[in-house]
């Protein structure tokens, strides 16, 4: 118990030593840091995947693929499947929502409230420790039979039944809904503990109008989190019982309904891609405001257009439906509801950019990711309103126009939003800064890289290249090319991300308590780098 | 920073049933899988996993009554617990609107397949006035015995405090009788129609939901023999009492939309 007790600076007996520390943790810190490596690692699998997507898609033909399924040609286009599915689960589960909301929330919310730790300490720590179990189901599935005679599962993140209840009917399906209701229940419970802990634990005179926006867009994020993903446990209990105990919620034999798992799913998955983005927004009003000197503009506006997006997120779900035979005037509602939150994502967007006008601006590496995200989300976000328009949604749904689309609001925006947080944050976790050359290139690598793979995509998907098929015409060649060029551009990008967390943990320079000067106003700079194991014990009072 | 603590937060010690209690829901969900695909000693893990995550959860929570004993639950911490407790009720009632969606999915816009009316051709519903309207009145009855034990524990009479969570505790087990009876009495199978499927998954969710308030309340009652709640600090019996207060509206829900207006 000691020596570590020391180096920490805490009192003993809750500075746990050894392995103790880790897998027994109460400490909000060191949970955060248990987040952020677990979305390294599923970070690093996701992004694998999708090289070997690319790889494969590279030229017309399915070449590649067979060399990894000993030339058989069905076990190929099966594991193409499995890897699109596999990419999408674990990019929104296990990288985005354990970085931003477990790693980056559990680190800095309580801090920013001036809170000593999280509400339930103990509650933090199952909420993380799902998470292995839950990517450990599903890489058990990979492994076990989905449609007859081939392993892995193959239905696409978004599971919609009937391909999985009457078309995998192997346990690799079953292995895979409880590997997202595990991580719904570490998700629903997470929720609870950061909306506990942001209305009960604020220092005194932090009022929610003076609260940071981090701290505001986790409790609007939570909430999401807490209202939405019941029902994907529901719907996800549906398709287990479909599967295995004979009800007939999706099978039209019985009088059930396929549409209804869209509909549920959708519930779930409109306000999830919220949930995938808010921490994001919050973290960038910190860096832009950090950067520029200056408040961030219009703060309550700031704040109360990400409750608007939250709130507004739970009744747009069909959008992601117009093809499934809604009737015209349903159609026409998601439509309009869909472009109404432009309004408070535009007022988001003008906010960061009159923060800047007139800034003092200084352009280190979490300030470059930032305005690289406001960039390429607001690409993102312009084709959102394309594919809002139902009449056009029916010629570009389900083709790579609305992979682009959502992966300048994910990858280029919600990975883009971890890698500035990343950066703007590492020396007051570690006490350790980062190099800041090396996370120069790291940034013109990655943005080139991402806009070589995803830019392409628009124009096949406007030529109506379909989205998940192992194989394309021959029409489609030259930008699928190009975009694979990018993918290996990126995967540069994130083998020089890995050597510069190498090279800050083992020899970066020790941080100071506020490395960013007098633009970083909120409590974390007012902490030691790295901070003490139990901070706030006397608490701050804020003006 | 370091230096003596000067507020009244609850910063928990480490402990090991987080991690047991996720590592025994990894061993249910395999055990679950290879039961479902009938593969060996499936139905044993499954049960092994759900013995060790209820010997986690009942470890993990004697800590906490454990903590209360001892002080840990200042004012500020009990305000905690309460968000908590109504945030997982919140949680709870969401993933009952998944059921009612799909009961009310296919109830009002039935298939011409399966008759184009609600109730569906050939299915005989339950007469709503008699087993589930016999068991709303339990219920209600219950949600006010509960109450009457509450108001005896703010007015210190712990004798009252047992016998109102008595009889709200076998209130509960009665309704989950009425249920099972009901159950081995209908006229309709669980599998292969969207009729058994959203009544069977609705009640039954609501069914275990009785169960484990049944058992929250049984805890509470015993906690009462041992004089464990004041009248001013006895979150445990509150939480129970909201749980079971949210499974009678739940039921409410059912009995007004599946038992009668769709019979």
């Amino acid at each position: 118990m000691s020596n570590a007790a020391e180096a920490h600076g805490g009192h003993d007996d809750h500075t746990p030593t050894g392995w103790r520390r880790w897998l027994y943790s109460t400490n909000h810190k060191d949970i955060g840091t248990l987040y952020l490596i677990f979305a390294i690692f599923a970070g690093l699998v996701g992004f694998s995947m999708s090289v070997l997507m690319r790889i494969e898609l590279m030229y017309p033909g399915v070449d590649f693929l067979p060399a990894l399924t000993g030339g058989n040609i069905d076990a190929a286009y099966h594991l193409f499947n499995v890897l699109i599915t596999a990419h999408g689960l674990i990019m929104v589960f296990f990288l985005v929502m354990p970085a931003l909301i477990g790693g980056f929330g559990n680190w800095f919310v309580p801090i920013m409230i001036g809170a000593p730790d999280m509400a339930f300490p103990r509650m933090n720590n199952i909420s993380f420790w799902l998470l292995p179990p839950a990517i450990l189901l599903l890489v058990f599935s990979t492994f076990v039979e989905g449609p007859a005679s081939f392993n892995g599962v193959g239905g696409g993140w978004t599971v919609y039944a009937p391909l999985s209840t009457t078309g995998q009917p192997g346990p690799a399906m079953d292995l895979a809904i409880l590997a997202l209701h595990l991580a719904g229940a570490s998700s629903i419970l997470g929720a609870v503990n950061f909306i506990t802990t942001i209305f009960n634990m604020r220092a005194p005179g932090m009022t929610m109008h003076k609260m940071p926006l981090f701290a505001w867009s986790v409790l609007v994020t939570a909430f999401l989190l807490l209202l939405s993903l019941p029902v994907l446990a529901g719907a996800i209990t549906m398709l287990l019982t479909d599967r295995n105990f004979g009800t007939t919620f999706f099978d039209p034999a019985g009088g059930g309904d396929p549409v209804l798992f869209q509909h549920l799913f959708w519930f779930f998955g409109h306000p999830e891609v919220y949930i995938l983005i808010l921490p994001g927004f919050g973290l960038i009003s910190h860096i832009i405001s950090t950067f520029s000197k200056k408040p961030i503009f219009g703060y309550l506006g700031m704040a109360y257009a990400m409750v608007a997006i939250g709130v507004i997120g739970f009744f747009v779900w069909a959008h992601h439906m117009y093809t499934v035979g809604l009737n015209v005037d349903v159609k026409a509602y998601f439509l309009g509801a869909t472009m109404v939150i432009a309004v408070p994502t535009g007022i988001k967007i003008f906010s960061w950019i009159a923060t800047m006008w007139g800034g003092s601006i200084k352009f280190d590496t979490p300030m470059l990711w930032a305005v690289g995200f406001i960039a390429l989300f607001t690409v993102g976000g312009v084709t959102g309103v394309v594919l809002a328009n139902a009449g056009v949604d029916h010629a570009f749904h389900d083709t790579y126009y609305v992979v682009a689309h959502f992966h300048y609001t994910m990858s280029l925006g919600a990975v883009f939003s971890i890698f500035a947080g990343f950066y703007y944050w590492i020396g007051k976790m570690s006490g350790r800064q980062y190099p800041e050359t090396l996370g120069k290139i790291h940034f013109w690598l990655t943005f080139v890289g991402v806009n070589i793979i995803f830019f392409p995509q628009h124009f096949l998907g406007m030529a109506g290249m379909p989205r998940r098929y192992v194989d394309y015409p021959d029409a489609y060649a030259f930008w699928n090319f190009v975009s694979s060029i990018g993918a290996y551009l990126s995967a540069a990008g994130v083998v020089l991300f890995l050597y510069i967390i190498y090279k800050t943990l083992k020899s970066g320079e020790k941080c100071p308590d506020n490395p960013w000067g007098e633009g970083a106003t909120t409590l974390e700079w007012t902490l030691t780098s790295p901070p003490p194991f139990h901070q706030f014990n006397e608490l701050p009072k804020i003006k | 920073m370091s230096g003596a603590v000067q507020h009244d937060y609850h910063l928990v010690p480490p402990s090991r049933w987080p991690i047991m209690a996720s590592a025994s829901a990894f061993i249910m969900a395999i055990g679950g899988v290879r039961w479902m695909h009938e593969m060996a000693f499936g139905g044993y893990i499954f049960l092994a996993g759900l013995i060790a995550l209820l010997y986690v959860s009942f470890s993990w929570w004697a800590d906490v009554i454990d903590e209360a004993h001892a002080g840990d639950h200042t004012p500020i911490v009990q305000i905690g617990l309460r968000y908590g407790m109504l945030l997982f009720i919140a949680s709870e009632v969401m993933f009952f609107v998944a059921w009612f969606w799909a009961y009310f999915d296919v109830s009002l816009f039935t298939p011409a397949s399966i008759g184009g009316t609600w109730p569906p051709t050939g299915i005989e519903t339950f007469d709503p006035w008699h087993i589930p309207f016999v068991n709303t009145l339990i219920l209600l009855l219950s949600g006010t015995t509960v109450t009457w034990a509450h108001h005896a524990l703010l007015e210190g009479d712990r004798k009252s405090l047992i016998t109102g969570l008595w009889a709200t505790v076998l209130l509960g087990i009665t309704f989950s009788g009425f249920q099972a009876y009901e159950y081995m009495h209908a006229t309709f199978d669980f599998a292969g129609h969207i009729y058994g499927s959203t009544f069977y998954m609705a009640t039954g969710f609501h069914g275990v939901h009785v169960i484990i308030g049944t058992i929250f309340l049984a805890v509470c009652l015993i906690r009462a023999y041992k004089g464990h709640f004041t009248p001013k600090q006895h979150f445990g019996f509150e939480a129970a009492a909201w749980y079971w207060h949210f499974v009678d509206v739940v039921w409410l829900f059912l009995f007004v939309s599946i038992y009668w207006w769709g019979a």
